[in-house]
């Protein structure tokens, strides 16, 4: 019961100020992707529900804003796990072996890229130049990033956040 | 607050002589400025490495030894040297530190700060050429280069307006406004010659002559800080270290053309940028050098950030402007060009971050300053971000002409552990692989595009003999199969095809005339593809059959891979002479391939063998190899 309430509370505050960021962009043009930009800081990932609250709210078709969630990578229609890890897949990561840094992970968590464990701790994806190419190869989980990685370094990293 | 050009004057002054013992060891220090100034690189590479917490303490030990008078931390961009960091600048002395951890703070603190005395284990360079006395020129990863777009990275704090001011920052704008007719300043950039950064390399000068004479309501500038190509971090780190250059360039731009608004691009994963731009954008707007009446001049300029979303063809011009309206980023064919018709259907010119950081310099120092610089066809400077099997990891600025060994072997330290290079790729995914053969080549436009590559937007990646040349090209298809937008055919389709063949290559499935049909593929799509995402990508593929064609072969009739890489060709053995019956591979074997008896050679049923590569990173004798 009290867990309801806190999820209802939480819930309403997310939506306050999904509100709130539809009014403020209401009527600029190209709003569209920077709405959903935010109402995905705000909820996480772009559930149905909060894409048609945006189609409403700017008055664009939930066609319109599927198409557009559907085409940027960024976007996601599904939840993520408490720790993202994020391997870089760039030229310089890639070169250096970000290939097997990867292997080593999907072992590890027991997932594929672009999957959330059943507990939702975990995500894996796979991205392309973070920026931190003098640190290559490299990983982030989270706001932590992990350079000048070797596949044995793997399964350790990931063991300190299963027992988080 | 609004200020007056007098009153930047009297900014740039001041401030001018606070910074100067950053360019004059003798120089007196000034009386808000402080005794010595220790920089620490707060760019993504180097906050990545922990500099943030190094800026902290540090302050935090000024602090409470009361030194915030004498002693200022400062926080830049990047220095370049990326692979050294966290980087740490001391001035007047001119020392560098590289590979400073937080550990050694307390060391740098009381040996150097208080005490004067250099930190001789952290000095940059090499151990055995140790000399305090390490000043950005003495390096020659430094000495080589000539840094005109990076002219201010690692030099000032970029969330520090009047740093940038008194680096004559502005100053192209305010002579502009108050000297120069809009015609004029186009003349300016026409006859500096300058090439756009971002790929194509189209002459800016002329871009923004197409442009000015449209008539019309409302036109437009906007900034591409898209930089879509994996392993490119020239324009971040532009954004990161100086963005008030970037926001100058836009005035000027707008001024020359005729526009009162701006937008920049820039990649969400870029956070550490979109900041330090917001900062910048928002202390320009205080001191009115953008919005209305700017410097009392009666020219108007605003300046919006805009933010992709993870996709590779919004770097594409069309495309980048369908997003930036809000839509799916897919390209349109052109003509009409943006410079006729772009954002929301009105005039726009598009510049890439690289090619606007050079804007305001040529307008200060001229055309033919710039001119004298680089080649005939390709003047001033490019930023290479050079990543890989490279020691120098970093970013480096050199004139055009400089060639790649000077780049790779002079100025980036050569390959690490002594291996042998086997090729540089530049312009990413549309660009190509340059092998040995051609390390002489001067680096411009033309002569890169005369060997199958392209200059891109300054991506070096260095590839070793480890290195596979046909897994390199599939890494290369399957981004663009990734990547490709869908919209048409010739690229969805063609590029999925390629994928494939190649994916049979590396499998050792594929069919005798895999390299016919490769090839084939390869000029259709890129005869047929509406934009140059599909048209550039069979480049990799191409070039990489230009040069390593035999590594082709030995995939599809040989069944091998000769750099070890693809998986599904290598075979794992044991040197009976060297395995000395330990069993340690044989216990962490996930699939029990290994067998044998204590003490005497063990071996691998290669049938069973799932090729994990366990056994190899587990035997400490080197008894196990992949062939
Ligand atoms: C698929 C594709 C990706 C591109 N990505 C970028 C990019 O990331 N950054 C960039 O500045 N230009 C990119 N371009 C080039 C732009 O279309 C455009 O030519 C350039 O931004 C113009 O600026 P410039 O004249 O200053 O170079 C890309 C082009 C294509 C076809
Ligand atoms: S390629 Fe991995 S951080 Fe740049």
């Amino acid at each position: 019961m009290a867990k309801d309430c806190t999820t209802c509370v939480e819930t309403q505050e997310k939506q306050e100020k999904l509100h709130k960021v539809i009014a403020e962009h209401k009527g600029t043009r190209g709003a569209l992707i920077p709405v959903l930009h935010e109402a995905q800081e705000i909820y996480g990932y772009l559930p149905m529900e909060v894409q048609l609250e945006i189609a409403n709210g700017l008055d664009v078709p939930l066609a319109e804003v599927y198409g557009v969630v559907s085409f940027y990578t960024r976007f996601s229609i599904n939840p993520k796990g408490k720790y993202l890890v994020n391997v870089c897949m760039g030229t310089a990561c890639y070169v250096k072996g970000a290939g097997l840094i990867l292997e080593k992970l999907k072992e590890a968590l027991d997932l594929d890229v672009d999957e959330c464990s059943e507990d939702g701790k975990f995500s894996l994806e796979a991205c392309r130049c973070i920026g931190a190419c003098g640190l290559a190869p490299v990983m982030t989980i989270n706001e932590d990033v992990y350079g000048r990685l070797v596949p044995e370094d793997v399964v350790g990293i990931i063991e300190k956040y299963k027992n988080l | 607050m609004y200020k007056t050009i007098a009153d930047i004057h009297a900014i740039r002054e001041a401030k001018k002589a606070d910074l100067m013992i950053r360019v004059d060891e003798n120089a007196a220090p000034s009386a808000e400025g402080g005794r010595m100034h220790v920089l620490v690189c707060a760019g993504t590479g180097c906050v990545s490495s922990s500099s943030v917490k190094i800026i902290e303490k540090l302050t935090d030990m000024v602090h409470k030894n009361k030194l915030e008078d004498e002693v200022k931390i400062v926080k830049t961009g990047c220095f370049g040297l990326c692979a050294e960091g966290p980087i740490m600048m001391i001035y007047p002395d001119h020392v560098m530190y590289t590979r400073v951890e937080i550990s050694d703070v307390d060391e740098i603190f009381n040996t150097h700060i208080i005490g004067g005395q250099a930190v001789k284990r952290l000095l940059a360079g090499d151990s055995e050429k140790k000399d305090a006395h390490n000043a950005l020129g003495s390096l020659e990863f430094f000495s080589k280069q000539l840094r005109i777009a990076l002219r201010n990275c690692g030099g000032i704090n970029p969330e520090c307006i009047d740093e940038y001011i008194a680096k004559d920052g502005y100053l192209a704008l305010e002579k502009a406004l108050t000297e120069m007719t809009p015609a004029g300043v186009i003349d300016v950039v026409k006859a500096s010659e300058i090439r756009g950064r971002g790929g194509a390399g189209f002459p800016t000068g002329l871009k923004w002559s197409f442009a000015a004479p449209q008539v019309s309501d409302q036109k437009y500038v906007a900034c591409n800080a898209d930089e879509g190509d994996p392993g490119a971090f020239m324009d971040r780190s532009v954004l990161e270290g100086d963005p008030h250059s970037i926001i100058e360039a836009m005035a000027l731009a707008g001024y020359a053309i005729g526009a009162n608004q701006g937008y920049v691009y820039v990649r969400a994963e870029y956070p550490i940028a979109v900041q330090r731009l917001g900062i910048a954008i928002e202390q320009a707007k205080e001191y009115g050098l953008l919005g209305k009446n700017i410097l009392g001049t009666g020219f108007d300029f605003d300046l919006d950030i805009r933010l992709g979303a993870g996709a590779f063809v919004c770097g594409e011009e069309t495309a980048l402007i369908t997003s930036v309206e809000g839509r799916r980023g897919e390209p349109k064919p052109r003509p009409p060009f943006p410079a006729v018709k772009g954002l929301f259907g009105k005039p726009t010119v598009l510049n890439n971050v690289e090619t606007l950081a050079n804007i305001p310099v040529i307008l200060l120092k001229g055309a033919d300053w710039f001119k004298s610089m680089g080649t005939e066809k390709s003047r001033g400077t490019k930023v290479f971000a050079v990543g890989g099997k490279i020691n120098n990891v970093g970013l480096v600025e050199i004139p055009m002409g400089t060639t790649l060994r000077e780049i790779i072997y002079d100025i980036g330290g050569g390959i690490p552990g002594g291996k042998a290079f086997k090729a540089a790729q530049t312009g990413g995914p549309s660009g190509g692989c340059i092998p040995a053969s051609h390390l002489d080549t001067p680096i411009d436009y033309d002569s890169l595009m005369a060997i199958g590559s392209m200059m891109g937007s300054g991506g070096l990646i260095v590839m070793d003999e480890e290195n596979c040349m046909v897994d390199i090209a599939k890494f290369f298809l399957e981004f663009t199969v990734d990547e490709s937008c869908g919209k048409c055919p010739p690229c969805r389709i063609g590029t999925k095809r390629m994928l494939e063949l190649l994916e049979r290559i590396t499998q050792g499935k594929a069919s005798p005339t895999a390299i016919e049909d490769l090839e084939e593929l390869a000029k259709s799509i890129k005869a047929s593809s509406l934009c140059a995402l599909g048209q550039t990508a069979p480049n990799p593929v191409l070039s990489t059959l230009k040069y390593f064609r035999d590594e082709y072969v030995a995939h599809i009739d040989e069944k091998r891979c000769p750099a070890g890489v693809c998986k599904d060709l290598l075979e794992f053995s044991i040197l009976e002479d060297k395995c000395i019956g330990c069993s340690a591979c044989a216990r962490k074997c996930p699939v029990n391939a290994i067998s044998g008896e204590i003490k005497s050679p063990y071996t691998i049923d290669t049938a069973a063998c799932i090729k994990c590569g366990v056994c190899m990173d587990t035997c400490k004798f080197g008894a196990i190899i992949k062939k």
